[in-house]
C-alpha cells in the first residue's frame, strides 16, 4: 500500500524541482546563456500545453464511452501544424513584428488597435477558459483523492476543495514568479517555458510508461491488446460523420485560437524557423500521446469493476495491478499536464485581462495627460499578478460550483467552441484586407450570444441554467430559438449543432458587416500590414514629426519598460541618429518602434494610446488626412496651371519670335523691292532723259528724230505699264480689290485670252478640249482673263522650241476644278519654281522678256483675291501652270 | 543562396492609406533557376499536405459498416495511426528541405537592434 504522504512529499518535490528548474533557466537566460533555451525543441515541447488534464485523463475516459472519436482532438491540431507553411508562418510573423502581447492584442492591434474588441475577446476566452482551469483543477485533486483512498481516506467534497485550493495557490504562485518578471509581455518567460518543456516530457513519459505497461505487462503484446480492443464495447467503430468532422474543425481551429496556444506558439516563439521542426515533431508528440489512449481504455473496461471512472483509469489501473511507482509517475504526468496548462492559461488571460481591461481602464480614470506622472510600471505589473489571482480564482469558485462533477471531456469541448469564436475575425484578419471592427465585433458578438444559448448554458444540464421548457419550446415559447434546434432544425447532435450556428452565424455577421461598414485609415493600415506582412518589414508609420520631447518620451519608457531597458533603447537610438547620449530626435519612426516596444509591454491599443497622450494632437487623424490631401491636390491643381501658363508664355513667345522674323523679312523684302523698283524705273527714265535730252540740245535729223521719239513712246510706254502692274499689284496686295462679279463660261474665257495673248503671232499652238470647258463661272471674269492670257503670254515668250505648243487642260481634281496650261517648252528649273511667283523675279534676263516680272505675281494676287490659286506644276513635259478656280465657279457649275 | 526576394521585396513601409500595392516590388520572374523552383515546389508540397491529411482523416467514415467485422476499432486505429506516421514523416522531409525565403529580415526583434 502506497503512503498517501509519500505522494504528498514527491509532489511537493516534483514542484520544487519545477520552481529550481525555472529559476535556473531565468538566471541562465539573464546571464545570456540563453541561446538552448530558444531552442527548437524547447518550442515544440512548450506546445504541449495542448494536452492537458483533459488528454492526460480524459482522453481515456473518453476512449472508454465514445471508441476513437477521441483521437479528432489530436487529429485536428495535426492538420494546422503541418500545414504551419500556409498560416501559423504568417501567424507567427505578424506576431513578432507586432509584438503581439496575445490573441486579444491580435485582434485589437488589428482591427485599429481597438480597446473595445481586446475587452470582448478578452471576456470571451475569460468565460472560456475559466472552465478549463476548474477541470484541471479537478483532475488533479480527483487523482489525489484517488491515492488517498487507497491508503484508506475516504475524501469528502471539502477536503476535495481544500486540495484544490492549494493547488491553485501555488500555482498562482507560480505564475507570479515567473510570469510576472518582465514586464514586456512578449518577451520570453524561459524559466515557465522550460517548466513546461520540462512537464511536457514528463507527461509523455509517464502516458507512455503506463501504455507500454498495459500493452506488454497486462494484455501481453500488441496482438491480444488488438484481440482484447476486437472483444470490447467499443469493438466497432461507428463514428457519427457530423460529429467526427465538426470535431477535427474545432480542435484545429481551438489550436489556434486558444489563449494558451497562442501564447506559446506566438507570443514565446524566439525563432520562426523552429516551426518547421513543431511542423512535424508535434504531431509526433501527440501521436505518442494518444497511442496508447484505447489500449488504456480497453484494459481498464476489461480489469476494473463496472461504474469505476474511465477518467481515471490512468492512475486507477496501474494502482490496481499494485504498481505504485507508476502509479505515481502517472499522477506526476497529470499532475504535470493539468498545471502546465494553467500556469500558461493564467498567464495568458492575466496578460489580456491587464493589458485590454485594467489599464485601458486606469488610464481612462486619469486626466490625460497625467498618464506620464504615474508610475505605469508598477500599475501595469500590479494589475497582471492582480490578474493571475483572479483568473485563478474564477477557476476555483467555477470548480466549486460545479461540484466536480460533469464529465472530463464535455466541459473541455464547450470550452473549445467557445474560443473558437475568435477564429472568423482571426482568420479574416490576417487573410482580408477587407475585415473591419464594425464587422470582427458583430461576429464576435454573433458568435459568443450563439454559442452561451446553444452550448454553453445547456452545458448546465437540464433545469441547470436553462429550465426544461426553454429545451423543448423555446423561450417565452419561440419554438425556433430552441438552444439545441434553432430555426426548428431538429436532430442535430448537439455539438455539432452549437458548432455549425455559431461558427455560420458569426462569420456571416463578420463578413457582411464588414462589407457594409467603412473601416477607419488605422485599421486599413494596420490590415495591410497584417495581410501582406510578408511584404512589410517595419511597422504602420503613423506619426507625424512630434511636438513631444525625447525627454518626456524617456521619462514615460522608463516608467512603463523600466529604466535599465528604456535608457538603452533610446541611447541605441541617439547613435544610430550619430548623437551622444541618451536623447535622440523624436521622429516618426522613433515614435513608432517605442510604441511598439511599450506594446510589448501593455498592449497595441494601451501603448497607442499612451504615446497620443504624449504626443498629443501630432497623431495623424482623418481629419488631417483629408486636409493634407485636399492640400495635395490644390498644389498639383495650381502647379498644373503654371505649366499650362508657362506653355501659354512659350506659345506667345514662339508667335513672337516668328513675327519678328516675318517683319524683318519683310522689311528685307521691302528694302529689295525699293531697289528694285527704282531700278525698274531708272531704266526706261534713263532712256528717256538721253533722247530728250538730245533731242533738246542738238539737231537731229528727220530719221533720227522719229526713231528718238519712238523709243521715248516706248519707254514712258513700259513706265506706264510698269506703273499699272504696280497699282494692280498695290491694290490686289491691300485687299482692297474690287471684283466685278458677272456669269460666263470658261470656254469663254480661254477664248477671249487665248485671243488677246496674240500668241498666233508668236507661232504658239494652242491645243485645247472645248468638250472639258463648258463650266458655267461666276467670278470676275475679266480678271480671271487677265490671268489666263499672262500664263498664255509666259508661254509664247518662254517656250522656245521649234514648234511651241500650249496644252490647255480642264480637269475636276479633288472636287476642284483646275485649268492647267502646258508648254513644251524648257521649263522652270527646281531651283527656281519656289521663286517664280515673287514680284521682280524673271529666269532670264529682263531684256528678253520683255517684262517687268511682276506677271505671275499679279495672278497669284488675282486668283488669292477670286478665292483660287495659281501654282506651278512640276514634272510636266515643260512649264506647267494649274490654276485653280474658286469654290463658287464649280458650285454654278453644277 | 540563390533565392531572391522573388515573390515580395522588402521595402520600408511609409504611409500608405489604401494600403495599396505601390512598394517597390521586383518585379515577377517568370523562370527561375532550379533551385528557385524547386523551393517553390515544396512550398506547395508544404501548403497542400494538410489538406490531403484533412482528406485522408475523413476517408475512413467511408468505410462500409454494414456487418459486426466491419468497421473495427483496432483496424482503424491501425489505419489512423498509419496515415499519423506518414504525415509526420512528410512534414519531417518538408521541413529538411523547405528553406525561409526571407529569413534575413524574418530576424524581427533583433533588427532594430533594441532587443536582447
Amino acid at each position: 500500500m502506497i503512503s498517501f504522504n509519500l505522494l504528498i512529499l514527491v509532489s511537493l518535490g516534483y514542484v520544487a524541482f519545477l520552481f529550481l528548474v525555472a529559476f535556473a533557466a531565468e538566471r541562465r537566460a539573464a546571464s545570456g546563456r540563453s541561446a538552448w533555451l530558444r531552442s527548437s525543441s524547447i518550442y515544440t515541447l512548450s506546445l504541449s500545453i495542448y494536452c492537458t488534464a483533459w488528454t492526460f485523463y480524459g482522453a481515456v475516459g473518453y476512449a472508454a464511452r465514445s471508441g476513437l472519436e477521441f483521437l479528432t482532438i489530436y487529429l485536428g491540431p495535426t492538420i494546422v501544424m503541418i500545414g504551419w507553411w500556409w498560416f501559423l508562418r504568417k501567424l507567427v510573423r505578424i506576431g513578432r513584428s507586432q509584438r503581439l502581447t496575445s490573441i486579444a492584442d491580435l485582434i485589437s492591434s488589428r482591427f485599429g488597435k481597438s480597446t473595445v474588441l481586446g475587452v470582448m475577446v478578452t471576456v470571451l476566452a475569460i468565460v472560456g477558459t475559466t472552465p478549463y482551469i476548474a477541470l484541471q483543477l479537478q483532475s488533479v485533486t480527483q487523482s489525489i483523492a484517488v491515492f488517498a483512498a487507497q491508503s484508506g481516506e475516504v475524501w469528502q467534497a471539502g477536503d476535495l476543495a481544500g486540495a484544490a485550493m492549494w493547488v491553485a495557490i501555488g500555482l498562482a504562485v507560480f505564475t507570479v514568479l515567473f510570469g510576472t518578471r518582465n514586464l514586456d509581455a512578449s518577451e520570453r518567460h524561459h524559466g515557465i517555458v522550460l517548466a513546461i518543456a520540462v512537464e511536457a516530457v514528463v507527461k509523455l513519459l509517464a502516458l507512455v510508461a503506463v501504455g507500454v505497461f498495459v500493452v506488454w505487462g497486462v494484455a501481453g503484446g500488441v496482438g491480444p491488446t488488438l484481440d482484447l480492443i476486437d472483444a470490447s464495447v467499443q469493438a466497432q467503430w461507428a463514428p457519427v460523420p457530423s460529429r467526427w468532422v465538426g470535431l477535427i474543425f474545432v480542435s484545429g481551429a481551438a489550436f489556434l485560437c486558444l489563449p494558451r496556444m497562442f501564447q506559446v506558439m506566438v507570443v514565446e516563439n524566439a525563432d520562426e524557423r523552429h516551426l518547421a521542426t513543431a511542423g512535424w515533431a508535434f504531431p509526433a508528440y501527440l501521436l505518442l500521446m494518444s497511442l496508447f489512449v484505447v489500449p488504456i481504455a480497453v484494459v481498464g473496461l476489461d480489469l476494473m469493476p463496472e461504474g469505476a471512472n474511465p477518467d481515471l483509469f490512468v492512475v486507477t489501473v496501474p494502482l490496481a495491478q499494485g504498481r505504485e511507482g507508476l502509479a505515481i509517475l502517472a499522477f506526476l504526468g497529470g499532475f504535470s499536464s493539468a498545471t502546465s496548462m494553467v500556469i500558461v492559461a493564467t498567464l495568458a488571460l492575466a496578460t489580456m485581462v491587464s493589458n485590454h481591461i485594467v489599464v485601458p481602464g486606469w488610464l481612462n480614470a486619469r486626466t490625460p495627460g497625467a498618464v506620464v506622472s504615474g508610475d505605469v510600471r508598477d500599475v501595469v505589473v500590479f494589475s497582471r499578478r492582480l490578474s493571475i489571482g483572479v483568473v485563478l480564482g474564477l477557476g476555483y469558485i467555477y470548480f466549486r460550483l460545479s461540484g466536480g462533477g460533469a464529465a472530463l471531456a464535455s466541459i473541455g469541448l464547450v470550452s473549445f467552441t467557445g474560443v473558437i469564436q475568435v477564429l472568423p475575425a482571426m482568420v479574416g484578419g490576417v487573410v482580408w484586407r477587407g475585415a473591419n471592427r464594425w464587422g470582427a465585433g458583430a461576429g464576435l458578438s454573433v458568435g459568443f450570444v450563439v454559442w452561451a444559448w446553444t452550448q454553453f448554458l445547456p452545458s448546465f444540464g437540464v433545469d441547470g441554467a436553462l429550465s426544461q421548457a426553454v429545451f423543448d419550446h423555446g423561450p417565452f415559447g419561440a419554438g425556433w430559438l430552441r438552444p439545441q434546434a434553432l430555426f426548428g432544425i431538429e436532430g442535430m447532435d448537439p455539438f455539432v449543432h452549437a458548432v455549425f450556428w455559431s461558427m455560420i452565424l458569426n462569420a456571416g455577421a463578420f463578413m457582411i458587416v464588414s462589407i457594409v461598414t467603412f473601416p477607419n485609415p488605422l485599421e486599413r493600415l494596420q490590415g495591410a500590414q497584417f495581410v501582406k506582412i510578408f511584404d512589410y518589414s517595419s511597422g504602420a508609420r503613423l506619426w507625424t514629426q512630434s511636438a513631444a520631447q525625447a525627454e518626456d518620451m524617456l521619462v514615460m519608457a522608463q516608467r512603463i519598460i523600466g529604466g535599465a531597458k528604456a535608457q538603452s533603447l533610446f541611447q541605441a537610438e541617439a547613435q544610430s541618429q550619430g548623437k551622444e547620449g541618451f536623447l535622440p530626435d523624436v521622429t516618426p519612426d522613433f515614435i513608432d518602434r517605442l510604441e511598439r516596444e511599450l506594446s510589448g509591454s501593455v498592449g497595441a491599443a494601451t501603448a497607442h494610446a499612451m504615446i497620443g497622450q504624449l504626443t498629443e494632437g501630432t497623431m495623424v487623424s482623418v481629419d488631417d488626412l483629408i486636409a493634407v490631401a485636399d492640400e495635395t491636390a490644390q498644389i498639383m491643381e495650381y502647379s498644373n496651371r503654371l505649366e499650362a501658363k508657362s506653355a501659354e508664355q512659350e506659345r506667345t513667345a514662339r508667335a513672337l519670335r516668328e513675327a519678328n522674323e516675318k517683319l524683318t523679312a519683310l522689311s528685307i523684302q521691302k528694302d529689295a523691292f525699293l531697289s528694285q523698283i527704282s531700278h525698274e524705273l531708272r531704266t526706261p527714265m534713263t532712256s528717256i532723259r538721253s533722247f530728250s535730252d538730245i533731242l533738246r540740245d542738238k539737231d537731229v535729223g528727220g530719221d533720227d528724230r522719229e526713231r528718238f521719239a519712238g523709243i521715248i513712246h516706248d519707254e514712258s510706254n513700259r513706265l506706264t505699264r510698269l506703273l499699272d502692274d504696280l497699282l494692280d499689284l498695290g491694290v490686289l496686295e491691300s485687299g482692297q480689290v474690287q471684283l466685278n462679279l458677272g456669269h460666263g463660261t470658261l470656254a469663254e474665257v480661254i477664248d477671249r485670252a487665248v485671243m488677246a495673248a496674240g500668241a498666233d503671232d508668236a507661232g504658239l499652238t494652242i491645243s485645247r478640249r472645248p468638250a472639258n470647258e463648258g463650266v458655267a463661272l461666276h467670278t470676275d471674269l475679266e480678271r480671271l482673263t487677265q490671268v489666263f492670257i499672262n500664263l498664255i503670254s509666259n508661254a509664247a515668250k518662254y517656250a522656245t522650241t521649234e514648234t511651241p505648243e500650249l496644252r490647255i487642260i480642264v480637269r475636276q481634281t479633288g472636287g476642284r476644278c483646275v485649268v492647267d496650261f502646258c508648254d513644251n517648252g524648257p521649263g522652270v528649273p527646281k531651283e527656281s519654281q519656289s521663286m517664280i511667283f515673287e514680284k521682280f523675279s524673271r529666269l532670264e534676263d529682263a531684256g528678253k522678256a520683255g517684262g517687268a516680272g511682276l506677271g505671275l505675281a499679279i495672278c497669284r494676287q488675282i486668283m488669292a483675291a477670286l478665292g483660287g490659286d495659281v501654282t506651278y506644276l512640276p514634272a510636266q513635259g515643260g512649264a506647267a501652270f494649274r490654276v485653280t478656280l474658286p469654290q463658287s465657279v464649280e458650285l454654278a457649275a453644277q | 543562396m540563390t533565392e531572391k526576394p522573388l515573390e515580395t521585396a522588402q521595402s520600408d513601409a511609409s504611409v500608405d492609406l489604401g494600403g495599396s500595392d505601390l512598394k517597390g516590388r521586383v518585379p515577377r520572374v517568370e523562370f527561375l533557376d532550379r533551385s528557385a523552383y524547386r523551393q517553390r515546389r515544396f512550398r506547395d508540397a508544404a501548403s497542400l499536405l494538410p489538406v490531403i491529411a484533412a482528406v485522408l482523416m475523413i476517408l475512413p467514415l467511408a468505410w462500409p459498416r454494414d456487418t459486426q467485422t466491419q468497421g473495427l476499432t483496432s483496424d482503424g486505429m491501425i489505419y489512423l495511426f498509419v496515415l499519423w506516421i506518414m504525415l509526420v514523416l512528410a512534414a519531417f522531409g518538408l521541413s529538411r528541405v523547405l528553406r525561409f525565403p526571407d529569413t534575413k529580415s524574418a530576424g524581427g526583434r533583433g533588427k532594430d537592434g533594441t532587443n536582447e
